[in-house]
């Protein structure tokens, strides 16, 4: 006995296990994909692992040729969290707590501005303004500080050096500190703020009290989340820096990231060479792959009484 | 006893409320003599204007906690320097953005012409450019070739991203139970946001290089490296959007019998389109700028291509990239200075008119809210 209730039930039921399935399949896919990332990228870099030591480039291994840029790397991702993160601090208690609030959401507005530049944009910016307005600096800091070894001289000519670089890449994290750490602030309980206030607490006590203490883990993993972009910018880096061998000093040319590397060798690469840069890829994809995870981390592990994911 | 009970207060204390108060002109007359002094200071230097700026801010940011420290005390003059730097902050964030934007509107301007926009590069050598420097007739070639490409990659890369982000979202909303496999997919997705770009466009290399042999480089190929990077800002974004519908919306439709995969299609999924519509405008947003992953995938040309299967493409990043680095003259440079700053114009244009898009969507379309 059939009728008309069960007949559109039972096709209803095949809808349901129909669409069901493929959003499982689709949630799968993504995981499957990440998977794919690792295994493709070593699988494609193998051969640098299996080559003979003298033919990778520089002579002497795979390790001795990539150690340079991941330290290249680390040095660039420093210099701008070291300049961004004061900075989107302040920016973020500037939106949240000090700025009318009537222009806040504007302002929130211009700071996320940052973010929608694209990077090759900021490249050529770093390249034709930023880095011929710092010769200027640059020289004078190899005449009066050139005794600390990062900025020993003769400084570049062109500026286009590792600090400027990191300078171009602070500006590109800021918005992501920036945007996180304000919704964080965002967050503090109005009742703390205000006890503190009533407490006959300055504005800055206030903050340190209450704020600071409730965002500290948020702070640290929107840091974090910065690293992980600051790691892996491309354009800005290899637009800006004139690459070359490790050094120590910041204002001469000659220092090199992976992202660059791979982005300025790769369009003439093959064989060998090609697999090397995959490898150099791989090693960049482990890095910011380990800084993103403790970042989600903290963030999972604070989730109840912070809202930054 | 009476007598100081009687004696007059002194004019400075006129009201116990403002004693050890600076006045309200203070601060101001603190301002203008730092930048006084900031200009004498700059002058002994070499006077210039960005060295006056410096110096008159770090005056004024001492002066400011040492007048407050002297009248108001320390706790005052922490708060004062505290909010200086705060403010001091925000106007050295804006900095760069205002560099920016100017720098691009002052060299892209001129550049921006119809014949910028609808002619490609095919044909420019050097000597066409180094003839336009002798000449001084206008600049000829454009970036028509790198508008296709980015249309068509975007477009590509749009229709892999959005089925699946919005399917995954989908089923980390309505149908996982917070099982494992959920928290898996929700903690890989936010690890996914922060891949370096240029490590999915190698992705994309190595995994096409696999199938069609090595340096297979298509439009189609950057479509699945920027889809990478699309997935995880699609299913973040519609993953909150579908989060926020309410409860009573869902139990409505089921109480009507509705099985539950016609409720999300019907219910669900409409009541929270303006917010997944907007998501999805900014995740292009993002890609579309995306040059990286392009220069590893898609490679470079001069002319036209409109199949995304076959052949190289260039899109609108790799073409500035490429005049910036690579002048199409070697001797003269400023052709294709001019064309990469419009070039660079233009996307900033459509990056910009996109999170336009996104905010009027997520407020036109808005679901209707109470009553």
């Amino acid at each position: 006995m059939s009728n008309t209730l069960t007949e559109s039930g039972s096709r209803g039921r095949a809808g349901d296990k129909v669409f069901s399935g493929i959003a499982l399949f689709a949630g799968c896919l993504i995981l499957f994909v990440l998977f794919c990332v690792a295994v493709f990228l070593l699988w494609q870099a193998l051969p640098t692992f299996t080559a003979d030591p003298a033919e990778i480039t520089g002579g002497s291994g795979f390790w001795t040729y990539i150690w340079p840029i991941v330290i290249g790397t680390l040095i660039a991702a420093a210099i701008a969290l070291l300049i961004a993160t004061p900075i989107s601090i302040g920016v973020a208690l500037f939106i949240s707590h000090y700025a009318p609030r009537k222009l806040s959401q504007g302002l929130g507005y211009v700071i996320d501005l940052l973010a929608a530049i694209p990077s090759v944009v900021y490249g050529a910016w770093g390249m034709t303004v930023l880095a011929p307005a710092l010769v200027g600096p640059y020289v004078w800091l190899a005449e009066n500080a050139g005794w600390i070894p990062i900025f020993a001289g003769p400084a570049s000519q062109t500026g286009k050096t590792m600090l400027t670089a990191g300078i171009v890449l602070s500006v590109m994290v800021l918005p992501i500190i920036t945007s996180l750490s304000r919704e964080i602030f965002l967050q503090t309980p109005k009742l703390h703020e205000e006890a503190a206030l009533a407490m006959g607490a300055t504005r800055w006590e206030m903050i340190r009290m209450t704020v600071f203490p409730f965002a500290r883990a948020g702070i640290i993993s929107a840091i974090m989340l910065g690293l992980g972009r600051a790691l892996g910018e491309t354009m800005a880096v290899a637009m800006v820096l004139s690459g070359g061998g490790l050094i120590a000093s910041l204002i001469k040319s000659g220092n090199q990231t992976i992202a660059a590397e791979i982005a300025l060798n790769f369009p003439e690469a093959f064989g060998l060479r090609l697999a090397e840069l995959i490898a150099a890829g791989l090693v960049l994809f482990v890095i910011t792959l380990a800084v993103n995870m403790v970042a989600r981390w903290i963030v999972s592990r604070h989730k109840e009484f912070s809202g930054a994911n | 006893m009476s007598q100081t009970a009687t004696r007059t207060p002194s004019p400075l204390r006129k009201n116990t409320l403002t004693k050890n108060q600076l006045p309200k002109w203070a601060i101001w007359a603190v301002l203008a003599g730092s930048l006084v002094l900031g200009a004498a200071v700059s002058s002994l230097i070499g006077f210039h204007v960005v060295g006056w700026a410096l110096f008159s801010a770090v005056i004024f940011v001492i002066a400011g906690f040492l007048v407050t420290l002297s009248v108001e005390g320390e706790r005052k003059a922490k708060d004062r320097f505290a909010s200086n730097m705060i403010y001091a902050a925000f106007i050295v964030a804006l900095v760069p953005l205002v560099s920016v934007i100017w720098t691009v509107l002052e060299k892209g301007l001129p550049g921006m012409t119809s014949n910028f926009l609808f002619t490609s590069m095919n044909g420019m050598t050097g000597v066409v450019d180094n003839e336009t420097v002798e000449n001084g007739t206008p600049v000829l070639g454009g970036a028509y070739h790198g508008i296709v490409g980015t249309v068509l990659i975007t477009f590509w890369a749009t229709v892999i991203s959005v089925p699946v982000g919005l399917l995954t979202a989908v089923y980390l909303v309505e149908y996982s139970r917070g099982g494992p496999l959920s928290r898996g997919i929700t903690f890989f997705v936010d690890v996914m946001t922060g891949i370096p770009s240029i490590v999915a466009g190698l992705f994309a290399a190595a995994l096409f290089g696999l199938i069609f042999g090595p340096s297979t480089r298509t439009g189609f190929v950057a479509a699945v490296a920027l889809s990478v990077l699309m997935i995880p800002v699609v299913v973040r974004s519609t993953e909150e959007m579908l989060k926020i519908v309410p409860n009573e919306l869902r139990e409505a439709s089921y109480a009507l019998g509705v099985r539950k995969w016609r409720t999300i299609i019907k219910v669900v999924v409409p009541t929270a389109i303006s917010g997944i519509a907007s998501g999805v405008t900014l995740a292009i947003a993002r890609v579309i700028g995306e040059t990286a992953p392009l220069l590893v995938t898609a490679g470079f040309v001069n002319s036209i291509n409109f199949n995304a299967f076959a052949g190289w493409m260039t899109t609108l990043p790799t073409f500035i990239y490429r005049q910036l680095m690579n002048p199409t003259s070697p001797t003269n440079i400023d052709p294709s200075a001019q064309r990469a700053w419009a070039a660079a114009l233009l996307l900033i244009l459509i990056v910009m008119l996109l999170n336009l898009i996104a905010r009027v969507i997520a407020r036109l379309f808005a679901p209707k809210t109470g009553r």
